[in-house]
């Protein structure tokens, strides 16, 4: 087959240039080129075999893709412009087969979720709509997720940030490491196993399910990922920023909270977002601790709440078509409250960023 | 007030390793002096012992004394962030805070340190900036970031950034090596003002420099790689280029080193 790409694609080479340094040279948009004849050749081969599954289709696309590159490029320019062709097209199909699934997921949430997603299904609980029935909406849980997280970011950020000024900036000996091995260990905490910790203190202290419980396991699954990323951003503000400022005879604590943490704050910050966008999805320690509500709870200190990935679970677990569409919904705006938190992350890491404006 | 230095037995260490051994000597107030010699020899440990900036090292250890006027940095009683407030410094690489604009990295010493009146901070930038010769190319944009100014002009920020305070020495650590000679004769030029008012110790590597710009020279050697660096003498720089009484410090000065 790879013969017909050939003949297709010769033509376009332009004449060979003799004894200088040029060479006969495949025109820039070859490697689409041979994108194209190759999805061709693909479709053509599974129609005339008969293959059912488009993943064949494109298992083959991929394989003709490699192949028509590599067999061109050596009949046209020469073996290393060939191996160096086949190795761009393996990134490309290995970038494709990593976009595939996150793109079909976002897809299938927007197309699914846009359903009953309207002002309506933000603005209204599940009081008094029968899980089977339509109607109902995802506001109580959205204020829960948003007063969950929010909580165990205010308890987890300010902590996270001091334990990584102290580990980057004074932290030596003994007491440096087991702060180190404590938050890597944390890290590999499962979100059970938190849920199930803070769980042992609501029986121990006779308390009863809320918010707060909630956002206390969420906070110690937060806290390994701050403390890591602010640890990262801080090694990476130069040692001479500090050395000027103590040679200006600025005090320590000074040095650090004028010089280092504002050269690396824009860093921080989006390692503060990713770390919220990492806890937004938990459910286990939520079902464990904030028990779920139809109704809007607004304080997270009192009283059982719902929360956008424990909707989405209820949701799915009642089987209707209307609660299918109501978790999809809820599952799109969970997934665009993350998005925003990268983007607002984003914003502030431009914003903050040391200036160069040479 | 620019102040005298007298140095007696001090040496340095990083952790076991003994940098620089034993060095006694006394920096003239309102002069300019250079130390020379060979790249490992000490003579960036040796300067930054002089506003204990050596113990901000991981490791870092200092035994002997530096008096300045009589005030022994290394006395119990003294706090080094008061030191260093003294005894300013500039480094080799130009390090303008680069979250900060050329105004606020000049303010940045008094700011930093609280203690500045609001309608003083713009004359102090001023002054500062013209004492440094660089108030003409910038006081158009002085909220514009201190990294966007050429290599020369960020060196110059980084001298007005350590006069602003307004310190009785200023130690220079190669403070031309990464410059053009264009920018590097604009610092020399103006070393040879600020020593109307600060002391000043230069580190160089260049020995025209050190002719140009020093009123005394210190040349410093080590007699093996690994060894301590020590003083090998220190004189009129006029001595110590035309007439040395050590043949160590000619062979170095001519060339004929190692
Ligand atoms: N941060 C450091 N840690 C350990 N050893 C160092 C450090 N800085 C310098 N040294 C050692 O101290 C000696 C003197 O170095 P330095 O003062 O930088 O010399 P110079 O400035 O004359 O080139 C060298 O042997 C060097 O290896
Ligand atoms: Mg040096």
């Amino acid at each position: 087959m790879s013969h017909v790409a050939v003949s297709d694609a010769r033509p376009a080479a332009p004449a060979p240039h003799k004894g200088s340094l040029s060479a006969r040279s495949l025109p820039r948009w070859a490697g689409a080129g041979f994108a194209v004849v190759s999805i061709a050749l693909a479709v053509g081969i599974g129609l005339v075999f008969g293959l059912q599954s488009k993943v064949q289709w494109g298992l083959i696309a991929a394989l003709l893709f490699i192949l028509v590159s590599y067999a061109v490029t050596t009949a046209v320019e020469n073996k290393r412009q060939a191996k160096d062709r086949v190795a761009t097209s393996l990134v490309w199909v290995c970038f494709i087969l990593a976009v595939i699934p996150l793109a079909s997921l976002l897809w299938t949430t927007i197309s699914r979720g846009t359903k009953v997603l309207n002002g309506y299904f933000l603005s209204h609980s599940m009081a008094g709509v029968p899980g089977f029935e339509t109607g109902g909406g995802v506001y109580h849980a959205l204020i829960g997720t948003l007063e969950q997280v929010g909580l165990a970011t205010l308890i987890s950020a300010p902590l996270g940030l001091l334990a990584a000024v102290y580990l980057v900036e004074y932290g030596k000996g003994a007491l440096a490491k087991a702060v180190t091995f404590f938050v890597d260990v944390m890290t590999g905490i499962p979100s059970i196993v938190a849920g199930l910790f803070i769980l042992t203190l609501m029986l121990m202290f006779d308390l009863g399910p809320s918010g707060f419980m909630g956002s206390l396991a969420l906070a110690i699954l937060m806290l390994p990922v701050v403390v890591r990323s602010t640890e990262e951003m801080l090694k990476l503000v130069p040692n001479e920023l500090r050395e000027a400022a103590l040679a200006l005879g600025v005090p320590k604590w000074r040095m650090i909270l004028k010089v280092v943490l504002p050269t690396a704050i824009g860093g921080i910050t989006t390692g503060v977002m990713l770390a919220i966008a990492r806890i937004a999805g938990e459910t286990a320690p939520i079902m464990l601790l904030v028990f779920g509500n139809q109704l809007i709870n607004t304080n997270p200190f009192q009283g059982a709440q719902s929360s956008l990935p424990f909707y989405i679970w209820e949701q799915y677990r009642v089987g209707s078509d209307a609660a299918y569409d109501r978790a999809w919904a809820a599952a799109l705006v969970l997934i665009a409250f993350v998005m925003i938190l990268n983007l607002v992350a984003r914003g502030i890491a431009r914003w903050k960023a040391p200036k160069t404006g040479r | 007030m620019a102040k005298r230095i007298d140095v007696s037995g001090l040496s340095a260490y990083y952790g076991a390793h003994k940098a620089i051994d034993d060095i006694s000597m006394t920096v003239e107030p309102r002069s300019v002096t250079a130390f020379i010699g060979p790249s490992g020899c000490g003579k960036s440990t040796f300067l930054r012992t002089l506003n204990r900036m050596h113990e901000v090292t991981p490791g870092g250890r200092v035994e002997g004394k530096v008096l300045l006027d009589d005030e022994n940095l290394y006395g119990s009683a003294v706090d080094p962030v008061a030191v260093r407030r003294t005894v300013g410094m500039v480094f080799q690489r130009p390090n303008p805070f680069p979250t900060m604009s050329i105004f606020d990295n000049v303010a940045a010493g008094l700011r930093l340190n609280g203690k500045f009146k609001k309608s003083e901070l713009a004359d102090v930038v001023e002054k500062s900036l013209k004492g440094a010769n660089l108030w003409n190319e910038v006081k158009d944009r002085l909220n514009k970031p201190g990294s966007g100014l050429s290599g020369g002009q960020q060196q110059r920020l980084c001298i007005a950034r350590a006069i602003a305070v307004e310190p009785d020495v200023l130690l220079m650590d190669e403070p031309c090596s990464a410059l053009d000679p264009i920018s590097t004769l604009a610092i020399e030029d103006l070393i040879g003002e600020l020593k109307e008012r600060f002391t000043i110790v230069i580190v160089t590597h260049n020995m025209q420099q050190a002719a140009r710009v020093s009123d005394r020279t210190a040349f410093f050697n080590l007699s093996a790689v690994g060894q301590p660096g020590k003083l090998i003498e220190i004189d009129e720089t006029e001595r110590i280029f035309s007439n040395p009484s050590v043949q160590a410090t000619e062979d170095y000065i001519s060339g004929r080193f190692g």
